[in-house]
């Protein structure tokens, strides 16, 4: 049998054999890049080296105290604040602010978001009005929320909760509109039910954008929480803040602007975590 | 149970796609429905399934679909149509969870099929890490388990490349002639029509109308081997389609 195996070389035409062999060269490679992949340990990595160059140059007198302050100060100042118990005196109203706003925010957003996405009456009354609504910088309203709720708490949750809504409801109806209709006649012609196939078809499809939707919603409600604090709070991380700045104090408006980065990155990282849980199927 | 279609016509607009169409689907029996694209072919299988209503005529079944179906009119669709978040086993209990069964029955059913389309050792994977081929043969057990009275398969192996399709087709030829069922069958392919019919309906482009009807008798499972006659059919059904499927091709999608 071996002699029926050809090897290239012998499948090509004689003629080419007599002719002198041409220069060869690799193929240059133009592909590749374009895919984003994740390299663990840069962002800490960047992130002390950015601290490092602070500290460097607050201390070599680079960078003058009143430009920034010093990374080591402001982790003391944090440290004294968490020691001195006034940390969680500004921090659990804060929390409970943001708790209670989002929650509002979110549950109203996402209901209402899924029955624009189902019913074509009220989409048509609503989508405008959430378009009008939506370019609105709610921080403008903290006023009329004030004359409407009152100065305490409740016009505070309020503000968190109609501004996480309005991400939150066009978020949703998107997702639900993306969910690919081939599944929803797929369920229609094995006869499930209206309700089924809304809760076992539509809801699950739209999750994953539903979840990326309130990332971003709860960026939005931690902005609005400190919005709100400047206005009229006795504690909470806001106030601490406007408290710092108005007496030009940067160790603390640093400490308190770190609780609020650490703060999304914690909200981030649990989202992250739901999302890991719950889409193991992609 | 038969089907009877009855002078089906339809529109889209001022756009034509039926005219005119009475075909009889005998029970036990694949009918294959080949026609040049857009055609009209998947508007009238919607209209067999209820998930469209005609312009005009209508689709009559002839007898009571045999105990224990819980879905006469049952779909596989060209691109599988599979809850990505189910697992293959959770796709086919999708569609028995709202039937009245114990829960001793829907096991069975699940294992049945499962076994049936040889998935029983995928039935914990998801849809994402099949292959098409596999992620058809889930579709066929999901149509299988809700025991259908006629299946309605719209291009059920188009997305699949030619060896696949192959397989497949011998996977329907083995199910249909273990357990014969009823299928109205749509596909391109001239191949898969003289394989898997027992009658191939061929319509004119559009508006679709019924050109020309040709039974085959040669059993299903000795097909395989009927290499030359199969390929003489073939060729005799390609005469037919050839002018068809070229004035299709020059028309305007939008004409
Ligand atoms: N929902 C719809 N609204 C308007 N026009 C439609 C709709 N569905 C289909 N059509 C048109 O009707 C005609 C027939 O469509 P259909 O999908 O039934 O053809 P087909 O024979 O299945 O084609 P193909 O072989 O490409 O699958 C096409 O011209 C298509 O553009
Ligand atoms: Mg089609």
């Amino acid at each position: 049998m071996a002699d029926v195996v050809h090897t290239p070389a012998q499948l090509q035409p004689k003629s080419s054999a007599q002719l002198p062999p041409k220069p060869t060269k690799p193929v240059a490679f133009r592909g590749g890049g374009f895919a984003p992949r994740p390299i663990r340990h840069v962002a800490p990595l960047l992130f002390l080296v950015l601290l490092a160059l602070a500290e460097a140059g607050t201390r070599t007198g680079v960078i003058s105290n009143l430009t920034l302050p010093r990374p080591s100060a402001v982790a003391v100042t944090l440290y004294d604040l968490a020691a001195s118990g006034a940390l969680w005196q500004h921090l659990i109203p804060s929390l409970r602010r943001l708790g209670v706003g989002i929650a509002l925010g979110l549950t109203a957003g996402v209901g209402l978001g899924v029955l624009i996405g189902l019913f074509s009456l009220i989409r048509a009354g609503l989508v405008p009005l959430v378009a009008a609504l939506f370019p609105i910088p709610k921080i403008a309203l903290l006023p009329l929320f004030v004359i409407w709720f009152g100065i305490d708490e409740t016009s505070k949750y309020a503000l968190i909760a109609f501004g996480t809504f309005t991400p939150m409801v066009v978020a949703t109806y998107g997702a639900v509109d993306n969910v690919d209709r081939t599944l929803i006649r797929m369920g229609q012609s094995f006869g499930l039910g209206w309700w089924s196939i809304v809760m076992k078809i539509v809801l699950p499809g739209a999750f994953p954008a539903i979840l990326s939707g309130m990332r971003v919603a709860i960026a939005i409600g931690i902005i609005l929480l400190v919005a709100a604090e400047m206005l009229g709070a006795e504690y909470g991380i806001g106030a601490y803040i406007l408290t710092a700045g108005s007496l030009y104090d940067l160790e603390k408006l640093f400490a308190g602007v770190s609780i609020l980065s650490i703060l999304g990155l914690i909200l981030n990282f649990v989202i992250s975590r739901i999302e890991r849980a719950t889409l193991d199927w992609r | 149970m038969q089907l009877e279609l009855s002078a089906i016509g339809h529109a889209y607009g001022p756009v034509e796609v039926l005219a005119d169409i009475n075909l009889t689907v005998p029970a036990g029996r694949i009918v294959c429905l080949v026609g040049p694209s857009g055609c009209g072919k998947s508007t009238l299988l919607r209209i067999v399934g209820g998930l469209e209503r005609p312009d005009r005529g209508e689709v009559l079944q002839a007898g009571d679909p045999p105990p224990g179906c819980l879905n006469p009119l049952t779909y596989v669709f060209q691109h599988f149509a599979l809850l990505p978040w189910r697992t293959v086993e959770g796709n086919i209990r999708l569609v028995l969870e709202h039937h009245r069964l114990s829960v001793q029955e829907r096991h069975e059913i699940v294992d049945d099929v499962l076994a049936r389309t040889r998935l029983t050792d995928f039935r914990q994977a998801w849809p994402r890490q099949l292959s098409g081929g596999m992620r058809q043969r889930v579709a066929l057990a999901r149509a299988l388990a809700v025991r259908p009275a006629v299946m309605l398969l719209d291009e059920p192996l188009s997305a699949l490349d030619s060896q696949t399709r192959e397989l497949l087709m011998d996977d329907l030829a083995n199910l249909w002639t273990r357990a014969p069922f009823t299928a109205i069958y749509v596909t391109h392919n001239l191949d898969e029509a003289v394989r898997l019919g027992h009658r191939i309906v061929v319509l004119s482009r559009r508006p679709g109308r019924i050109r020309a009807i040709l039974d085959i008798d040669t059993p299903i499972c000795e097909r395989a081997r009927a290499g030359i006659e199969l390929a003489a059919r073939q060729a005799e059904l390609w005469d037919m389609m050839r002018a068809e499927a070229e004035a299709a091709d020059r028309e305007l999608a939008d004409g």
